[in-house]
Order: C-alpha cells, then sequence, then structure tokens
C-alpha cells in the first residue's frame, strides 16, 4: 500500500485496524478520480527571518507572536512561505458526491487531504535537495492554524505571495483557504542541520486526536 | 474616440507594472495602490516612460483598487482611484511627444475573493465592489475601462455587468488561460468567448499566466470562435525561480518578433503584463506599427456555455434534459413545494451521467415564488453540474433574475412570434446574452402548415436582428403536435424542420415526446419520432435522457450519420451489450437477508432483496425486523470502534435504498412520514467545510427523522427564522474552525432569544466539550452517531 492511500485511511479514522476490502476500493477508485480532478498548483517565495524577543517573528510584513513557530524556526535566517491547491474541481467532486453517495463523498475528502500532503512533501524534498547544495536545511512545514500561529496572518501570506492571481488561492472572511483543498505554510531555512526533525502531525499538543499518527 | 478606431488599426498597451513597483521599493505584501499617493512621481514616471516608448493605452495603477481587496486605513477608495487616474494623464502630457491620441484605462482586477459557491462572496457583492470603483474611475476621467487577469467567468461577468451599468465607458476584457487553455475555475475559450460576446464587451483577449510563444495556440482558438477586436498581452515569458524572487526572462527583441506573428494571427490591441518593461514595449511598438490589422471577421457558430464547458449547437445534435420541470411530474412538484432541492439537483447530476448536453430548468408551479425559486435553483445547479442550463419559464421577472445569475451563456426557453413577447425577451437578450428558443407560434395562434411556421420563424429572426441579435444566437422550436388529435402533426413538424434549416439557416428544437401523447406505448413513437427529426434537421431534442429507447436513437443516429468518430460514443455505451440481453443477469443475493446487505453496506443487493421482501411483507415488519435491527448494529460497531466511518455511510446508503423500494411500493407508506420529528441541520455563518453536517444527515434521515438542511455558511437569523417557521425543537450546527465558532455562539444566542423550547446540539473539528458548554450548546456531538443518540433520546421523552 502506498503512502497516500496508508494516510487517507488514517485520515478515515482506522487508527491501526486493518481496513475492509470495501473501504480500500473506494479509496483506491477515489484516487482515480481525483487524479483527473485535481488541478495541483504551488508558489512560494523567499523571504528573510528576524526572530525577535521571545516569541516575536518578523517574516517580510508579517508580524508574528507564536511559542510554536519560534520553536520551529529557531536557528533559521530565512523561510519559505508557500500556498498550494488541488484546484476547484476537488470541491466540486465532493458536493456532488455529497449528494449522491455520502460514503464516497467521506473517502474522496480524506483522499483528497493526503494527496495535497503528499504533494506538498514532493515539493518539499525538492526543495530541500537544492538548498542542501548550498549547505542549507528546511525546517517541517508550518501552517496558520497550527498550535498558536494565529490564523488571521493567512491574508497577508497569501498577499505577499500574490496567490490569488498566480495559484487562485483565496480565502473567506473567516481566513479558511478557498478552494478548501488548499494549504499556506512557512517553511524555516537553516544552516544548522536539525537531528531528526519531528514532522507536522507528531509535533501538535493534541495528543487524544483519534487521527494522530503515532497512536 | 477608442472604439472608432478598434478593430481597424493595431492599438497598443502599455506593460507591467508590479514589477517596475518592486524594483523602486515596493515591498511583497504592500498594496501597490497606495503610491499614487505616496509616491506619486514613481506611478507618473512609469507611465510617462510607456507613453514615450509608443503605448496608445495606459492602465492606471488600480488593479487591486477595490473595497474587497484593498483594505487601508489611511486611505478612501475614491482618492487612490482618482490620483492613479491623475497619474497616468499626466503621464500622457508628458510622454506624448507626436500628438497622437492616447487613452487611459480604469484597470480592474479580481477581488482576491472565490465567489459562491466555491467561496464565500456573492455575486452582488462582487457586483457592487467594481461598481464603486467603475464610479470613481469615470468620474476622475478614465477613458476605458480594462478588465484584466480574470480567472473565473462568475466574477467577470460581475465586473462586466456593473461597467455597463454604471459606466459609459467602453468595457475590454482579458482572462489568464493557462497552457491547456483552461482557466483556473475550469472554463475553455469558447465559453468564456460566448459569455463575454453575450455580454457584449467591446473587446476580449487574455493576459498574463504566459509567455508570447505559449499564447499561440490559445489566440489561435480565441480567434476561431470571436467575432470580436481581439486583446494579447503576455508576460515576458513564462516565470522563472531565483533566490525565491520570480522573474521573467523573454527579452524585448524576442518578444517583439513573436508580437509580430501574434499580430499576424488577427490580435489588433496588443502590449505586455508581468516582467514587461518600457523596452519591450518600444521594442514591441517599432516592429508592430505598420503591419496591416485584420479586420475582426463574424463567426457564426451557436453556443451556450456553463462556468466550466462551452455546448455547440452545431450538424451534430444535442440533447437537452426534460427532467427539471414540474409538468407531469409529481415527485418533482413536491420536491419544489416542500424546498427540496437536493432532489433538483441528483435529477440535474442523474441526466448529466446519463448523456444530457444542456439541462432544461422550469420552476413554474401556480403557489411558488418563482423568481425567487429560479434564481436559487440555478444557483444550486451551477455548483453541482458543468452542464450548460436553459432556463424555461414565462415569467419576465424570472427570466432576467436567473440570467442576470447565471454563470455562462445560457440557452433561454423561450420566445415566440408575438408582438408582447419579443418586446419582452430581445431586451434580455441584448443585455445578457444567450441562444433564445423562438416557438413558431404567435398573435394568430400556430400556423397549420409548415410554411406558416417558417413564416413565424422569420418574423422573430428579423425582429431579433433590431436588437442587434445574431440568427446564431436563436434556435427555432417547429412545436411537435400530437398525432392522435392531428394525424398531419408529425409530417407537418418534419416537414417544418426541414424548411427552417434550409431558408433561414438557423438551428432548431423540438420537444420531441409530445408527438405521442394520447397512445400507447409512448416510447415507440417518441423514439423513432426523434430519429425522423434529427433526419429532418433537429438540432436538439428536449428528452429525457433517462430513457434509453431515446438514447438508442440518439446513439445510432449519430453512429449512422459519421458523428461519432470511430464508434466510441456508440461503443461506450453499447460495447458489452449483445442483441439477446434480456433482464439484468441473475441477482447475487441468494442466501442474504436485507439485514445482512445494509450490514455490509451492499446497495444494489439491499435493493434487489427489499423488492422480494415487499411482496411478502408487512412494510412496518421490514422496517423493524430488518432494517432497524442492522442500523442498530452498524451504530453500535461504530461505537465500540469495529465499524468505521466509510462502512457506516455504506449502510446508510444501503438502508436508503431499502426505505425508498419500500416507500415506492406502499403508496400508503407516506404515512411513514408524517409524524416524523424535524430537525434543522446548518454549517455555520462563515464556515464552508460542511461535510461533517452532510454526514449527520445522512444518519438522521435513516433514522427517520425530516432533515431541514440549510447548507453551509448560514447566517443565524436564517436559522431562527426557519426554526420558528417549522416550529422545530432541534438544532445542529457544525463549525470547522475558532474563528467561525463565533458565529456557532451567535446563533445559540439568537435562538435562546427567539425560540426558547429548541435545543440546539454542535459538532465539528474545533469543538469539545468544554467549548460547546461555553457557547451554551444543549449537546456536544463528538461523532455522527451520537447525534442521532441524542436526537432520539429527545423526542423519546416528548
Amino acid at each position: 500500500m502506498n503512502t497516500r492511500t496508508k494516510e487517507a485511511i488514517r485520515y478515515l479514522g482506522y487508527g491501526n485496524h486493518a481496513v475492509d476490502d470495501q473501504t480500500l476500493a473506494l479509496v483506491e477508485d477515489s484516487f482515480r478520480e481525483l487524479d483527473r480532478a485535481a488541478d495541483k498548483r504551488i508558489i512560494y517565495r523567499i523571504f528573510g527571518v528576524t526572530l525577535e524577543e521571545t516569541n516575536s517573528i518578523v517574516i517580510g510584513k508579517l508580524n508574528i507572536v507564536s511559542r510554536n513557530l519560534y520553536r520551529n524556526l529557531r536557528d533559521c535566517g530565512e523561510a519559505v512561505l508557500l500556498g498550494a491547491t488541488l484546484g476547484v474541481g476537488v470541491d466540486l467532486l465532493m458536493k456532488r458526491y455529497s449528494l449522491t453517495d455520502m460514503s464516497k463523498a467521506v473517502v474522496i475528502q480524506a483522499a483528497a487531504a493526503a494527496m495535497l500532503e503528499e504533494y506538498l512533501d514532493e515539493c518539499q524534498q525538492q526543495l530541500s535537495r537544492e538548498f542542501e547544495k548550498e549547505g542549507k536545511y528546511l525546517r517541517p512545514r508550518f501552517s496558520p492554524g497550527y498550535g498558536d500561529f494565529d490564523i488571521g496572518h493567512q491574508g497577508m501570506i497569501l498577499r505577499m505571495l500574490n496567490a490569488d492571481k498566480s495559484i487562485g488561492l483565496t480565502m473567506t472572511d473567516s481566513c479558511m483557504l478557498t478552494p478548501t483543498k488548499s494549504v499556506t505554510a512557512v517553511i524555516g531555512i537553516s544552516d544548522k542541520k536539525e537531528r531528526c526533525p519531528v514532522k507536522g502531525c507528531e509535533s501538535c499538543d493534541k495528543r487524544d486526536c483519534i487521527y494522530r499518527r503515532d497512536t | 474616440m477608442i472604439k472608432d478606431r478598434l478593430g481597424k488599426e493595431l492599438l497598443f498597451f502599455d506593460g507591467g507594472m508590479g514589477t517596475l513597483l518592486q524594483e523602486r521599493g515596493l515591498q511583497p505584501g504592500e498594496l501597490p495602490e497606495t503610491w499614487n499617493i505616496e509616491h506619486t512621481e514613481e506611478v507618473f514616471d512609469i507611465h510617462r516612460q510607456y507613453f514615450e516608448a509608443g503605448s496608445d493605452i495606459v492602465l492606471a495603477n488600480t488593479f487591486g483598487a477595490n473595497a474587497l481587496k484593498f483594505h487601508s486605513d489611511e486611505y478612501e477608495l475614491e482618492d487612490i482611484v482618482t490620483a492613479a487616474i491623475v497619474s497616468a494623464k499626466e503621464g500622457a502630457n508628458f510622454g506624448v511627444h507626436d500628438g497622437r491620441e492616447v487613452y487611459v484605462a480604469l484597470d480592474v482586477g479580481p477581488t482576491g475573493k472565490l465567489l459562491k459557491p466555491m467561496g464565500d462572496l456573492s455575486f452582488e457583492d462582487a457586483y457592487a465592489a467594481f461598481a464603486e470603483t467603475m464610479r470613481y474611475g469615470e468620474a476622475a476621467g478614465a477613458d476605458l475601462i480594462h478588465i484584466e487577469t480574470m480567472s473565473d467567468t462568475y466574477e467577470v461577468k460581475a465586473a462586466v455587468l456593473a461597467a455597463k451599468e454604471c459606466t459609459n465607458l467602453p468595457v475590454f476584457v482579458t482572462m489568464i488561460f493557462d497552457e491547456k487553455g483552461k482557466l483556473l475555475t475550469g472554463g475553455d475559450v469558447p465559453s468564456v468567448v460566448a459569455m463575454l460576446e453575450g455580454l457584449r464587451v467591446d473587446a476580449l483577449g487574455m493576459n498574463c499566466g504566459l509567455g508570447p510563444e505559449q499564447m499561440l495556440p490559445i489566440l489561435e482558438e480565441v480567434m476561431k470562435y470571436t467575432s470580436l477586436p481581439v486583446i494579447v498581452k503576455p508576460n515576458a515569458g513564462l516565470p522563472k525561480q531565483k533566490d525565491g524572487g520570480t522573474y521573467y526572462d523573454v527579452k524585448p527583441e524576442a518578444f517583439a518578433e513573436t508580437m509580430k506573428q501574434i499580430v499576424g494571427m488577427g490580435a489588433c490591441v496588443i502590449g505586455g503584463c508581468c516582467g514587461t518593461t518600457p523596452d519591450h514595449i518600444r521594442a514591441m511598438v517599432a516592429a508592430c506599427r505598420n503591419l496591416a490589422v485584420k479586420e475582426p471577421v463574424k463567426k457564426h457558430e451557436t453556443i451556450v456555455s456553463s462556468y466550466g464547458r462551452a455546448t455547440v449547437i452545431g450538424d451534430k445534435p444535442v440533447i437537452i434534459g426534460e427532467r427539471i420541470n414540474p409538468t407531469g411530474k409529481k415527485k418533482l412538484k413536491q420536491a419544489l413545494k416542500d424546498h427540496d432541492l437536493d432532489y433538483i439537483l441528483k435529477e440535474a447530476i442523474m441526466q448529466q451521467e446519463n448523456g444530457a448536453h444542456i439541462l432544461d430548468v422550469n420552476v413554474g408551479l401556480p403557489d411558488i415564488d418563482e423568481t425567487a425559486v429560479m434564481v436559487e435553483v440555478v444557483k444550486e445547479l451551477q455548483s453541482v453540474t458543468s452542464l450548460p442550463l436553459q432556463i424555461d419559464t414565462v415569467s419576465q421577472p424570472a427570466m432576467e433574475a436567473a440570467m442576470r445569475i447565471y454563470n455562462g451563456k445560457p440557452m433561454i426557453n423561450s420566445v415566440n412570434g408575438k408582438q408582447e413577447i419579443m418586446d419582452q425577451v430581445f431586451p434580455l437578450i441584448q443585455k445578457y446574452g444567450g441562444v433564445v428558443v423562438g416557438l413558431t407560434i404567435d398573435e394568430a395562434g400556430i400556423p397549420e402548415t409548415a410554411e406558416g411556421r417558417l413564416a413565424v420563424a422569420e418574423k422573430i429572426i428579423a425582429e431579433a436582428a433590431k436588437y442587434g441579435i445574431d440568427k446564431k444566437d436563436i434556435v427555432i422550436d417547429v412545436l411537435a403536435m400530437t398525432i392522435s388529435s392531428d394525424p398531419d402533426g408529425a409530417k407537418t413538424t418534419l416537414k417544418a424542420l426541414k424548411l427552417v434549416r434550409e431558408k433561414c439557416g438557423v438551428r432548431t428544437v423540438l420537444g420531441v415526446s409530445n408527438i405521442s401523447f394520447g397512445l400507447p406505448y409512448r416510447p415507440a413513437v417518441n423514439s423513432n419520432f426523434y430519429t425522423m427529426a434529427m433526419q429532418n434537421g433537429l438540432s436538439a431534442g428536449i428528452i429525457n435522457p433517462s430513457s434509453e429507447d431515446m438514447m438508442r436513437s440518439y446513439y445510432s443516429y449519430c453512429a449512422l450519420m459519421g458523428y461519432d468518430e470511430n464508434f466510441e460514443s456508440y461503443i461506450a455505451r453499447y460495447g458489452n451489450r449483445t442483441a439477446q440481453a434480456g433482464p439484468a443477469g441473475e441477482p447475487k443475493t441468494s442466501g442474504m437477508t436485507l439485514s445482512g446487505a445494509i450490514e455490509k453496506g451492499l446497495k444494489e443487493e439491499a435493493h434487489q432483496i427489499t423488492e422480494k421482501l415487499v411482496r411478502e411483507m408487512e412494510p412496518l415488519d421490514i422496517i423493524n425486523q430488518e432494517l432497524v435491527p442492522a442500523l442498530d448494529k452498524v451504530g453500535r460497531g461504530f461505537e465500540k470502534g469495529t465499524v468505521f466511518l466509510p462502512q457506516l455511510l455504506m449502510s446508510a446508503d444501503a438502508a436508503k435504498m431499502a426505505f425508498a423500494v419500500i416507500k415506492e411500493r406502499f403508496s400508503g407508506a407516506d404515512t411513514l412520514d408524517e409524524d416524523k420529528a424535524k430537525v434543522i441541520l446548518a454549517t455555520v455563518k462563515g464556515d464552508i467545510h460542511d461535510i461533517g453536517k452532510n454526514i449527520v444527515k445522512v444518519l438522521l434521515e435513516n433514522y427517520s427523522f425530516d432533515v431541514i438542511d440549510l447548507g453551509k455558511d448560514v447566517p443565524p437569523e436564517r436559522v431562527v427564522e426557519k426554526a420558528i417557521e417549522e416550529d422545530v425543537k432541534l438544532v445542529g450546527l457544525s463549525a470547522l474552525m475558532t474563528t467561525t465558532v463565533v458565529s456557532m455562539e451567535e446563533t445559540i444566542r439568537q435562538l435562546r432569544e427567539k425560540k426558547p423550547d429548541c435545543k440546539v446540539m454542535v459538532g465539528g473539528a474545533v469543538l469539545n466539550q468544554e467549548y460547546a458548554d461555553m457557547i451554551g450548546a444543549d449537546f456536544y456531538g463528538k461523532d455522527a452517531m451520537q447525534s442521532v443518540y441524542y436526537a432520539q433520546k429527545l423526542f423519546e421523552k416528548e
């Protein structure tokens, strides 16, 4: 089973349980449909990072106060800001299945989330290889809304990336990204290699989450 | 006047603005429009350079100057727009040295928000934001409006309507296409061209996204479809990344070379976008100034469009699905009365899956507010289907309201030869665009002869011409009369089809199944008449795509007449069938019980077994002995963690299938519905993630609750109003994020005040018991089954 299939099944709440054949078939079918419907796009830019007094971070026009992000960006002089989306086609697909086949809608939603993460992982790995040539290392990506990184910063990140024009990524008044299967993130760049960097899920403080990867 | 020169001589736009401002110190994330006031000299200087380089039109620095994107505590939008126009005018004064006539365009970019249903911006709010900026622009002295860098047809439509209704300025529109010729929102070239021509913009084309080379194939397609002057404004190549920033590397000379080619292909207004500089424009003007301009060529294709695709009504016939029309359809009537939009949306999806190309939408019933319902249904339909819609109504206000909010160029059903009707309908087509069905009937009734119907068709076409409506935008319906009352009816219709095709050269449409009214076994007559009609020139049959007889005629006709290349469609549909195939193969249900099928989530099997059971058992017995125990078992499994969400929902779907069979078989089973408890579900205002709410809905319906689904992004007032109107005792609310829990709290507060006997259950990713208590909810459902159990307990007590 490939990674994205495993991840989709985890998002469906299976935890350590084995997946049944019917659901597995639905997951695989969903990825096939998503491969047709998704229009993956990414935009990123690199900015200088200034870590000021405790927990205060300046990245271009962003002024962020966040303990979690501060810890994440320790030893970083620069950061990648990125936005990525699977496009509106995926939202339409989910809407259609919500009407005709709810189990499929739920599975597509999980598969789309896994697909987006996989896409970001691939992009990040590629960036990582390029930076390592210059002796620089990337930190795990960190998004507004994670931990105490205020989601209110979403708007400025989109503006700094010109994300609406370049990849069609926008947000609602309540800072939710539209299309819904989209991500913005900060990735720290440092001269120091971090030993065994902790990836997204495991670094979260919500230890009782049923979707948690290491439970 | 720029309009007089358009299409007759080459006109030159300017190049990039953003990249030049960045070189002068604009920071990423800073609002470039503030520079109109804070750094007036810089903005003015860029304009001056472009005029010196040879631009005839420059864009004022107003790309993001709309109330939705431009938020500043320091400056008023009006001052920003005015300063921008003034700077550009000044630039002309100092930059034009040869006395040529030049123009300043108000630059209108996207709002930076996604429109509903995919985003949270309403069409009306987008319109208002554009209108505000455009009024300021015209007052400040702009010579034209250039709407550019658009990637959503719906947003563009709002902008064009605002420009047309609120100003007297010429309107240019350019969109961003990707290398596949698609917009970010999925639209293609013919759909964009059809919609913009329908809205009567003055010139259209493309900008940004691509370099000049990559634009060539897309320009070729634009030229194939448009009759208007074409604008092309490429970037200086494809964006490249270096040192974390974006740059473009096509040099001025190379840029100019390709622009020559672009003029040769027929573009007559050219310029540059991101990465282009005054040097690019100077080189382009020098290379192209003396080139001959190709005058725009009129095109004759009949095209309707949706946000995502265009349907060409050409030699190959197309299918218009007739199912969304309450005439003679009891269930649809009920759905419209009950406001059951899901039923209508499912009909649309089914027709699309069965092969329809366009969907007819008629919601006319005596007791409903047709305009409001039509608008709502059209809005919802365009969120689940990419098929173009045919707006079918005799109410002029409903027609106009639907045309206004329709995302594309609709088909309109209908106008006829009566002067009064033509006076009502043609102004709407003139304003919003559309392909209109012309019925061959007038003040004297339906002519009995084919020649008489031809005469009415000719009258309709002539009257439309007075409004500048081309005959490509008219399809004639020569009307199919029931043969049981008029034995010559079919012959007259077929002859009229042929006459109209030959003499008027317009496309035709027909409601096919009328022909057999009053006869037994109607599909036989209908499907044969359908073939005959296509053979005599029918371009678009209004039929039921779920009727296999009709579809068989359609696919056979296309295969026979060479409209189905390599028989692809025919084989895709019939490749697996043999001529003798009787009813579907043996059911795979031997030994399986209904409860077993439901537990395993097998929809088809549940259907088959229930079909058998209804012949042997009472409906209530099936429900109580098979359905309910199976659902309970699955629900308990979900609680214990042995059954997972997809399985729970598959079982729910299987159970739903069984319920449907039971309801169909026992007409008295309607009484099962009567004492269902009502529950309102809504995803709160500001929140657009509604999958959790939809899961709860499916399960509640399974447990016999009557769910009133208000959808997503629902204002508190709407929930309260509905709760009072339907006297509902339980409301379920969902929210995904901390930013929207505020609306949840407000909804609860208003419910407490105005409908105190109503309980509220809440759920969603961000919530927990503590949070739910804090905002005053009665119950927190950590998963979908918990909500069901709570609802059951609540209504048991009563």
